[in-house]
């Protein structure tokens, strides 16, 4: 058992023990804290995959926006400060089965695969590659350009949709 | 060394977690927490195979932020919505969200 | 190895020997990177009982009065004496307050800015980490901070605590975005965004060659920390204080120290990316040498930050969110846009010039661009300035019904008048 492995272990038992707090918590506000604790988690997994440019977007997109934007939604649609009564709805002993299920046939199938041998190490310039690849005419700069065209949608449609109009 | 089959089961557990918590949650803004713990199950895959099969190509990490992108539009856009259902129907929980149907 | 070129090394070699002969060779390596935190962390921690002594007295003098001077020589001592009375303050949770949540926000708000200092580089080879994304760090640590004092406003179970958690959110969350964007700036002309890096490539300080990315920088900067004249979220005559209204004694304490230690990390921050950091003569043969520069520049960059303290006034809330969104996120666009073009367009001219002068001539070239750059949104703003006060003449001269309309007009250029403020002690 090397420290790495040790650290991914502890990384994943957090990423996971804060996912099912997510998903059970009865108070909303502890579950978009223990989702922080989540997408945390996962920025860490980010650094042990030695892609450290997406885990500080992981840090400043997912904690720094979108789960501010979570919590300020659940803060402006609740009656009274206090949440009280069941949070699962009628039918979810089906969707426990379904998760079930589908986390043991994508086990079954992981075991059986026969994965690769690579010994090609990443290259030391790998951001600079990453950022070439954002403006290179033959990579990726479409996506890149439709991303930001999403983004400009979206942030357009969030104003329309939920702007006072007065 | 970590076993890429590791990291494949990891975001395998993540995915379903979310998933439960998309089928089973009764207030939006909960089942929005749940699509959140996909996306990012699908990027933990996304960078595990880049590192671990093509570490050279920086498609990986470019698909995961296309994937960082697509999730803060449909973040923003979801919470719009469901602020806006607020205001007219004075409830998130998606039950209830039924007009459509007589 | 000698201690003089190399202290951390120096100082890492002796300990791993000492330990080395009674402990596991791994543990001895984890035992150091352990040591490393503690020291990096404990610095942060301890500069704040120097910080609230030199801003208080700083203040004082601005205002025209003596600041702390009996407690102690000079009053040294007079942070200590606050921390003890802090501490031994009754520990009050407010009834209804989320204990777990309530007491968690002023601890991430003290990690949050903490762990800024892990990537500052003191000297060459002083440096807690060398992340080679070490802007981007600073910024997703950042928002960290943002995080805590919305936690710290909803546990509070109090109306006037969340509604000032909620403005200061959408004024720290809008200000980031013209920080990220003049960050870029000095990530633009250093290839790299290692802080390292970027001090490294300071032949020519960067003040000089994006004097328009420095003042962005800073005071969105100074609006992230929450300082005046951006305080209109804690000042004690607006909405009682705020979203730290029910912390009392040592919680309060935290977010306390976290505010000036922010305030300093900005100064340091402003000195590592703009005014060269630990470069200076004979820093790199002698590194406790930069460690002396660096400290200097970054108080000088707190000092700044004290001096915009003491003497404007602050800003309503929802002209700071004009400033920032009419204002200051064009300009840092325009910025990066000119300064990357004038870069890029530079370069083979450069290659053709002896290495002696090159920075030079990169630096006035650039600070030309950013001249005319000024110049431009000058222009521009004087000229809606312009036709806003002749709409303004017009509707008083046009009708007697038009009183209220005039009173909006009024205010209207007020918004780009703060703007010009703004620009013009930059330059």
């Amino acid at each position: 058992m090397t420290a790495l492995q040790i650290i991914f272990l502890i990384a994943a038992a957090a990423t996971l023990i804060s996912g099912l707090m997510v998903v059970t918590a009865r108070n909303l506000v502890h579950a978009a804290l223990w989702l922080i604790a989540a997408l945390f988690s996962v920025a860490i997994l980010f650094v042990l995959l030695e892609a450290g440019f997406l885990a500080a977007v992981q840090v400043v997109l997912y904690i720094g926006a979108i789960a501010i934007l979570i919590i300020f939604a659940i803060m402006l649609t609740r009656r009274v400060m206090q949440d009280t009564g069941p949070q699962t709805n009628q039918q979810w002993w089906v969707g426990a089965i379904i998760a079930v299920a589908l986390f043991a046939a994508l086990f079954v199938v992981l075991q059986q695969v026969v994965y690769p041998e690579v010994t090609t190490a990443i290259p030391p310039d790998s951001l600079k590659a990453l950022g070439n690849s954002f403006v290179d005419p033959n990579q990726y700069m479409l996506p890149f350009e439709l991303a930001s065209v999403l983004l400009l949608a979206a942030m357009i449609g969030a104003i329309a949709v939920a702007g006072d109009k007065k | 060394m970590i076993p890429l089959s590791w990291y494949l089961t990891l975001a395998a557990a993540l995915f379903c977690v979310g998933l439960y918590g998309v089928l089973a949650r009764k207030n939006a803004v909960a089942i929005l927490m749940g699509i959140e713990l996909m996306l990012n199950a699908v990027n933990i895959n996304l960078v595990a195979f880049w590192h671990y099969l093509t570490p050279a190509v920086s498609s990986g990490q470019m698909f995961a932020i296309v994937v960082f992108a697509v999730a803060a539009a449909e973040a923003a856009v979801g919470l719009a919505l469901i602020i806006s259902i607020y205001r007219r129907r004075q409830s998130v929980v998606a039950e209830e969200m039924d007009l459509m149907k007589w | 190895m000698d201690f003089l070129k190399d202290p951390v090394a120096f100082i890492a070699k002796v300990l791993s020997d000492l330990l080395a002969a009674f402990l596991p060779a791994p543990v001895v390596s984890v035992l150091l990177l352990i040591v490393g935190v503690v020291v990096v962390a404990s610095f942060s921690l301890v500069l704040p009982l120097f910080l609230i002594w030199f801003e208080r007295r700083v203040v004082g003098y601005m205002q025209d009065r003596l600041g702390p001077n009996r407690v102690g020589p000079e009053g040294l001592l007079q942070t200590i004496a606050d921390a003890i009375k802090l501490m031994i303050k009754e520990d009050i949770t407010p009834y209804g307050a989320d204990k777990v949540v309530y007491n968690i926000s002023p601890v991430l708000a003290v990690i949050a800015v903490i762990s800024m200092w892990a990537v500052v580089p003191f000297a060459h080879n002083i440096i807690g980490t060398d992340l080679n994304v070490g802007a981007l760090y600073i910024v997703s640590v950042g928002s960290l901070g943002t995080l805590a004092i919305m936690l710290g406003g909803w546990a509070s179970n109090n109306k006037y605590a969340l509604l000032g958690a909620f403005r200061t959110v959408a004024q720290l969350v809008s200000y980031e975005v013209p920080m990220i964007l003049s960050l870029l700036v000095p990530v633009l002309l250093a290839r790299s965004m290692g802080l390292n890096d970027i001090v490294k490539a300071q032949d020519v300080w960067f003040i000089f060659l994006a004097p328009v990315a420095a003042f962005i920088f800073f005071t969105t900067s100074v609006a992230e920390v929450g300082r005046t004249p951006f305080d209109l979220l804690e000042a004690e005559s607006e909405i009682v204080a705020g979203f730290h209204i029910e912390y009392s004694g040592m919680k309060f304490g935290m977010f306390f120290v976290a505010e000036f230690l922010h305030a300093f990390t900005v100064g340091a921050l402003t000195a590592v990316l703009f005014l060269g950091g630990w470069r200076g003569p004979g820093a790199e043969t002698y590194p406790l040498l930069g460690v002396v520069y660096f400290m200097i520049k970054a108080f000088g960059g707190y000092f700044f930050v004290i001096l915009m303290r003491a003497a404007l006034p602050r800003i309503r809330i929802d002209h700071m969110l004009d400033l920032n969104w009419k204002f200051l996120t064009p300009l840092a666009l325009g910025a990066i846009v000119v300064i990357a073009l004038a870069d890029k367009a530079m370069e083979p001219w450069l290659q053709t010039l002896q290495p002696g002068i090159a920075p030079w001539a990169r630096g006035g070239v650039l600070l030309l661009a950013n001249l005319l750059l000024v110049l431009v949104t000058y222009l521009l703003l004087s000229n809606s300035a312009r036709r806003m006060r002749r709409a303004a003449e017009r509707g008083a001269s046009g009708g007697d019904g038009a009183g209220h309309h005039d009173e909006h007009h009024e205010e209207a250029p007020a918004a780009p008048a703060h703007g010009e403020a703004h620009t013009a002690p930059a330059h």
